[in-house]
C-alpha cells in the first residue's frame, strides 16, 4: 500500500497544481485581500495607528501575512469538497493507490499555491516601502514559521473539505481564522485595548507569531515568542491532523 | 487463487444499513467471468450501494462478497487492483483534457508510457479530436466515453457501472451500451447497475432485479419472461416508438465509430 506512496503524491500533486496554473484566480483572489488591506490600513489608517515603529508597513505585514494563508487555506477545502463532489473522488479511493496520497497532494498543492501568494504580498509590501534588514537566516525562519502555519491550517481546512454538505459551507469556516489578526497585535499594540480584550489578543496564537515573525524583521531577539509560537504551530498541527484523518477514515470505509 | 471456473464476483448474505434504513437485508448472487450482469431496481433500491461494498468504498454490516477471488473485506487492496468503477456521475478531472484525465489515471495505475495508453484509448473512444480541449467543454456522452475509458486502463478484469446511460440522450446511450457489449465481447467481466428496464433487455446475460434489499429474481432474461403466464397473441398495429423516429432522424450524421477490438499493448 505504503510502496507508492510517493509516487502517488507526485501524480495527484501534478494533478492539482495543474488546476492552480489553470485557474490562477485562486491565487490572485488569495493575495489581492491582504493587499487591499494593507494599502487601507497604510495609506488610510496607518497615519492615525500609534505603533512605536517608523514605519507601519513594517508593522503590520506579519499579521497580513497571516491573514493571506487564512484566506489561502479555504481553496483546499473548495478543491477538496469538488473532488468529493465530483465523484472522482471515489474513483481514486477505488483505484490501487497509497490511499492517504489524495490528502496528502491537497495539503502540498496548498503550501505551493500559499507559498506563492505570500511571495506577491511581500513584494507588493517591498513596493509600499517594506523594508528590513534580515539576514538569511531569519528569513529562512520566518519562512519556516509561515510553512509550519500553513500546514496546521491546511489540515483544519481539510475537515470541512470532507465533511461539508455545500459549498459554502466548506469555506465559511476559514472567515474566523482571518478576523482572528484584528484581535491581536498585528495591527495595534494591545496596550490600548480594554481588559478582557486585551487578554484574549494577548493569549491566542496569532499575537505570539505575530510578534515572532516581526521580530525577526527588525532583528530583534525573538525571546519567548517564537517557542509558544512554535508550540501552537505544532500543536495545531498535531491536532487537526488527527480530527482530519480521523474524518477521511470515516469517509473511506 | 482465482480458478478460471469460479465466479467473477461472489455476493453471500450481503446486509447494509445507514442508521435505522436498512438497505440490504441479504442480497445473494454470482456473476459469471466475462458476463454482463446487471442489477436492476427503481431508485433507493440499494444498487449503488451494493457497487460501492464491491468496489470497496463501503464496509458491509453482514455477509460476504468476493471480486476476482479476493474477498473485499480482507484484501481491498487485491481488490483494487481487480477492478475499475465508473460511478453515478462521471468522475472526470474538468480542469484536465481529455488526454490528461487518462495520462493521470494510467499514472495511478503504475503502468509504463502513459502518453501512448492515452492516446490508444481517445482513438478507440472518438474521442481524438477533443482530446486535448478541456474535460468541462465535453458534451454528456464524451464525458461518459471518457469516464469509462480511464476505466478500462490498466485493463481491470471486472468493472462496475453503476447507471451509466442515466442522463444521456439516446444516441449516447447506444454509444454506451456498444462500449459495454465489447467489453464483455473481449472477457471483461460487466456488473451494471440500472432503472432502465431496456438497458438490461439490450446488455446482459443475467438480469437480477433487486427490491427493497433483497434479489427479488434473477436470471436470463427468457427465464425472468417465463416467470409470467404465456404469451396470449394479439394482433396491435406496429407503430414506430419515438425513439425510432428519433434515432432515424439524428443518426444518418452521427454513426458511431466505436472501434471495440482491443489494442495490441
Amino acid at each position: 500500500m505504503t510502496k507508492h506512496f510517493v509516487g502517488d503524491t507526485t501524480v495527484l500533486l501534478g494533478r492539482s497544481l495543474r488546476h492552480i496554473a489553470r485557474s490562477p484566480d485562486t491565487i490572485i483572489t488569495t493575495a489581492i485581500m491582504p493587499i487591499a488591506m494593507m494599502l487601507m490600513f497604510v495609506y488610510v489608517f496607518g497615519g492615525a495607528i500609534k505603533t512605536g515603529s517608523d514605519s507601519y508597513v513594517n508593522y503590520m505585514l506579519p499579521g497580513i501575512l497571516l491573514i493571506t494563508v487564512a484566506s489561502g487555506i479555504a481553496y483546499t477545502a473548495f478543491r477538496l469538497f469538488m473532488d468529493m463532489k465530483g465523484g472522482i473522488f471515489e474513483r481514486f479511493q477505488s483505484m490501487p493507490i497509497a490511499r492517504s496520497s489524495v490528502l496528502w497532494a491537497h495539503v502540498l498543492t496548498s503550501l505551493v499555491a500559499n507559498s506563492i501568494s505570500l511571495l506577491v504580498v511581500v513584494l507588493v509590501a517591498l513596493l509600499m516601502g517594506f523594508r528590513s534588514g534580515a539576514g538569511v537566516a531569519a528569513w529562512l525562519a520566518v519562512a519556516g514559521i509561515l510553512i509550519l502555519f500553513t500546514l496546521a491550517l491546511t489540515w483544519i481546512a481539510v475537515i470541512p473539505g470532507l465533511s461539508a454538505k455545500t459549498m459554502e459551507g466548506a469555506s465559511a469556516f476559514s472567515y474566523p481564522l482571518i478576523f482572528l489578526p484584528f484581535l491581536s497585535s498585528a495591527f495595534v499594540p494591545t496596550d490600548t485595548m480594554p481588559g478582557p480584550v486585551r487578554f484574549f489578543a494577548e493569549n491566542q496564537p496569532v499575537t505570539s507569531i505575530v510578534n515572532a515573525i516581526r521580530d525577526l524583521f527588525t532583528q530583534q531577539p525573538v525571546g519567548t515568542d517564537i517557542w509558544i509560537a512554535l508550540g501552537w504551530c505544532v500543536g495545531i498541527l498535531i491536532v487537526a491532523y488527527a480530527f482530519a484523518m480521523n474524518t477521511y477514515r470515516r469517509k473511506i470505509s | 487463487m482465482a480458478t478460471q471456473q469460479a465466479p467473477a464476483i461472489q455476493v453471500q448474505g450481503l446486509e447494509k444499513s445507514y442508521k435505522e434504513l436498512q438497505v440490504l437485508r441479504g442480497v445473494d448472487f454470482d456473476v459469471a467471468r466475462g458476463s454482463i450482469f446487471a442489477l436492476l431496481g427503481s431508485n433507493g433500491a440499494g444498487k449503488t450501494t451494493v457497487v460501492k461494498i464491491l468496489s470497496t468504498l463501503l464496509k458491509a454490516d453482514a455477509g460476504t462478497a468476493s471480486v476476482h477471488g479476493f474477498d473485499v473485506a480482507t484484501h481491498p487492496a487485491e481488490v483494487r487492483e481487480s477492478i475499475s468503477l465508473t460511478g453515478q456521475f462521471a468522475a472526470v478531472d474538468e480542469l484536465l483534457s481529455g488526454r490528461e484525465n487518462l495520462v493521470l489515471v494510467a499514472r495511478l495505475r503504475h503502468l509504463k508510457d502513459p502518453g501512448k495508453i492515452a492516446d490508444d484509448l481517445l482513438a478507440r473512444f472518438s474521442l481524438t479530436d477533443a482530446g486535448a480541449r478541456k474535460a468541462s467543454t465535453y458534451s454528456g456522452g464524451m464525458r461518459r466515453r471518457l469516464d469509462i475509458a480511464m476505466s478500462l486502463i490498466g485493463d481491470p478484469p471486472v468493472i462496475f457501472l453503476d447507471e451509466p446511460t442515466t442522463g444521456l440522450d439516446p444516441q449516447a446511450r447506444i454509444e454506451v451500451w456498444q462500449t459495454v457489449k465489447g467489453l464483455a465481447r473481449l472477457g471483461t467481466t460487466v456488473l451494471l447497475t440500472t432503472q432502465y428496464l431496456d438497458e438490461a433487455e439490450q446488455l446482459a446475460d443475467r438480469i437480477a432485479i433487486l427490491h427493497e434489499g433483497r434479489i427479488l429474481v434473477n436470471g436470463t432474461l427468457a427465464e425472468l419472461k417465463q416467470l409470467l403466464p404465456p404469451a396470449k397473441v394479439e394482433y396491435v398495429e406496429k407503430q414506430p416508438t419515438l425513439e425510432d423516429v428519433f434515432l432515424t432522424l439524428v443518426s444518418a450524421e452521427h454513426r458511431i465509430s466505436l472501434r471495440t477490438q482491443k489494442e495490441p499493448r
